[in-house]
């Protein structure tokens, strides 16, 4: 195979019509990717504070996510169960471990099991690790907190995000990353997600719950109000 | 998939008599830029981005041996394994061997035109592995057993009726009964079949929409979250991917795909984007045991030298075939392979020769609107041109156009005797087409007109008329 490898770099040589690069050529390309530029930002991957929330808000909505605020992380057992009954869905949840320390079964009528899910379980509740307010897409890492089936098996996908962690950008969170993991460190997963699962390939109508969440819910824990 | 590309004419004669077909067509042709209209009308700076999303495919293309290696280097160091083919059949060979190395009887696939493009399926089910499109458009063709007819929407050309019918034939161990009659309910009894598949397989198979150099990470869009499950559920994660896919950062691979979803369905961002990147630490609970990513050049190489290095931007969004009055006419089948539209109508020739692909550069009304929507800025007519250069070149072209080009050239050498000839052929097929102003007939061009009238010169020629002009402004 090593063959094959040598043939193809060979190939792509002669077709650039060069050699292997030389030296100081190959130190210019290393610094970037040790420090990567970036690009022209659109107008609506700027901004901050409110204005941001109330982007990601609507942007969530129009990709056929709902959105509800909580005060704080301890309201999110509140919300799921307000959220699941409203829509008359189970009460059993399957929750990452990211949040184990929350009380989830008190007086709220859930029963909670946490860790990655299984094909029988119905809710999902995750904990996003960003906001994008641009398009109003979440940022899930994967994990032993956050493990990343909880996103795609169950039929009703809930995830908290705190507001705080709402970025104009997608580049915004692509440095929050490599602040908080280290520059190069990334997870196995890292998975942007907009609205619930979707397909128009049958007659180019609009279907939501092909293969993942038929629902996509958003706990907004945001303390100011809104 | 099998290449059926050299009867492009018969196939597209067949095309064109295909009530049904030519209904669906026009409503996708309709939708869909429409939708692409409406996504840019809230990006205001699309055009910028576009040519920013040019220069990285560029620059990523000039040191693209660099990138691979760099790509390489990372994902080892995260556990994951890259195997370099030179072409389809050593892809096949590699993808065999790692799905018996793992023991595999069923492989999920999300979509993989590579996939496609390399004949996987029928490889891996002669040799007793059951592949299983997941994609709802893709599994739909797959138990129909035929190819897609578009690169995003593959399905396309089905009614929900049609779909119905072969559900009933294709899934006999459900109720007979069941009522099929509406899109939601087709929908929900694939996801039914599809859930235990998805469960059940040994490996999982992907392609890739970006590689990232700076991570080594595989960068993987749907919008049905298929591609999530199929790479987090078996023990093992293949990706098959041609080897022009590599970006180097994440920020690259972000900028294209502010354009990618936008010129494809017309959203802001697909459902699901994932960078998946090597095997993860010890504790997570989810995903493969062993990953590995099949680099694919297939004649990927040789178009980086000549005239075709601009067809390896391409992000296969599918802008090209939307807007396509050919292939809004004829659908993707009639192309006869993997790759159809104005990006097929280059690619194709590119990786499987002229031999197998002559007549589709020629399929082509040059009305330039691919390269308009193309949101990598391909010059298509371009390079469409210069595969019919390299037919004429290579005497491809039917002798008989042949004989006229040459003897249209050797009048075009010699402007005076040009003019002669050109003012009276005008005069003269001016005065015989007065009365109609349109010839149903034409000698030498019998298939021209046989579909179409040839319109009777009016006045002078062009060069009679921008001489006075001339004159006159003096």
């Amino acid at each position: 195979m090593s063959d094959a490898r040598k043939d193809i770099l060979e190939r792509i040589r002669a077709g650039l019509g060069r050699g292997p690069l030389a030296e100081g050529a190959i130190s210019g390309l290393e610094k970037n990717l040790a420090a990567p530029t970036r690009h022209l930002i659109p107008e609506r991957g700027r901004g901050e504070g409110r204005a941001l929330v109330d982007r990601f808000r609507a942007e969530a909505e129009r990709a056929n996510a709902t959105i509800a605020r909580i005060a704080a992380r301890e309201d999110a057992p509140a919300g799921v169960a307000a959220y699941l009954k409203e829509h008359g869905l189970p009460t059993a949840i399957r929750a990452a471990p990211a949040l184990e320390n929350v009380s989830w079964t008190e007086q709220n009528g859930l029963t909670a099991g946490f860790g990655q899910a299984g094909a029988d379980d119905a809710v999902g509740v995750t904990q996003a690790f960003a906001g994008v307010a641009e398009t109003g897409t979440l940022v899930t890492l994967s994990g032993p907190q956050t493990p990343s089936s909880l996103n795609f098996l169950p039929d009703t996908h809930i995830v908290l995000l705190d507001s705080a962690r709402i970025f104009a950008a997608y580049e915004d969170v692509w440095t929050r990353l490599r602040t908080e993991l280290g520059s190069g460190e990334m997870p196995r997963a890292v998975t942007w997600i907009a609205g619930p699962s979707r397909s128009a390939d049958i007659e180019l109508k609009l279907l939501l719950g092909v293969h993942g969440p038929r629902r996509l819910h958003i706990l907004l824990i945001d303390g100011q109000g809104g | 998939m099998k290449v059926s590309s050299p009867r492009f004419k018969d196939n597209a004669r067949e095309a064109l008599a295909d009530a049904a077909l030519r209904e669906s067509l026009r409503s996708f042709t309709r939708s869909f830029p429409l939708k692409r209209q409406e996504a840019i009308a809230r990006l205001p700076e699309f055009d910028q981005l576009r040519d920013i999303g040019r220069a990285i495919k560029d620059h990523s293309l000039e040191h693209l041996d660099f990138y691979l290696e760099r790509f390489e280097a990372q994902v080892t160091a995260r556990g994951g394994q890259v195997h370099w083919c030179r072409d389809a059949a050593e892809a096949r060979e590699t993808i065999l061997r790692l799905c018996r190395e793992a023991g595999a009887k069923t492989v999920t696939k999300s979509k993989s035109m590579v996939g496609e493009e390399i004949d996987l399926n029928d490889h891996l089910e002669t040799h007793g592995i059951q592949p299983i499109e997941t994609d709802l458009g893709e599994y739909i063709i797959q138990v129909r057993e035929e190819s897609p007819s578009h690169i995003l929407a593959p399905a396309i050309h089905l009614s929900s009726g049609q779909i119905a019918d072969t559900f009933r034939d294709k899934h006999p161990e459900l109720p007979a009964q069941r009522s099929l009659d509406d899109p939601q309910t087709v929908l929900e009894e694939a996801r039914a079949v599809l859930r235990n598949k998805f469960l059940n397989a040994d490996v999982g198979l992907t392609g890739a929409n970006f590689l990232i150099a700076e991570t080594g990470s595989v960068v993987v869009v749907t919008n049905e979250g298929n591609a999530d499950l199929v790479m987090t559920l078996p023990k093992t994660h293949i990706v098959l991917a041609g080897l022009e896919k590599v970006v180097p950062t994440l920020e690259d691979g972000t900028t294209i795909l502010r354009l990618l979803a936008r010129s494809s369905t017309g959203q802001d961002t697909a459902t699901y984007t994932t960078f998946c990147t090597g095997l993860g630490a010890e504790d997570d609970p989810d995903g493969p045991d062993a990953l590995h990513i099949v680099l694919l050049d297939n004649g990927r190489s040789e178009m980086l030298a000549g005239a075709f290095r601009e067809m390896l931007r391409c992000i296969r969004c599918g802008a090209c075939l939307n807007h396509c009055p050919v292939y809004a006419q004829i659908g993707g089948h009639a192309y006869g392979w993997v790759y159809s539209g104005p990006m097929g109508k280059v690619l194709t020739p590119g990786l499987l020769g002229l031999d197998h692909a002559a007549d589709l550069p020629n399929a082509s009304s040059f009305c330039g609107k691919c390269e308009e929507v193309c949101p990598m800025r391909i010059p298509l007519p371009k390079m469409m041109r210069s595969w019919r250069e390299r037919q004429f070149e290579e005497k491809r072209t039917p002798a008989r156009a042949r004989a006229g080009l040459r003897l249209w050239a050797s009048l075009a050498r010699r402007p005076a005797l040009y003019r002669w000839v050109m003012g009276l052929t005008f005069g003269v097929l001016g005065r015989m087409g007065r009365r109609r102003g349109r010839f149903r007939r034409m000698p030498f061009a019998g298939g021209w007109t046989a579909v179409r009238d040839f319109p009777a010169p009016e006045g002078k020629t062009f060069l009679a008329q921008w001489a006075e002009r001339k004159a006159s402004e003096r």
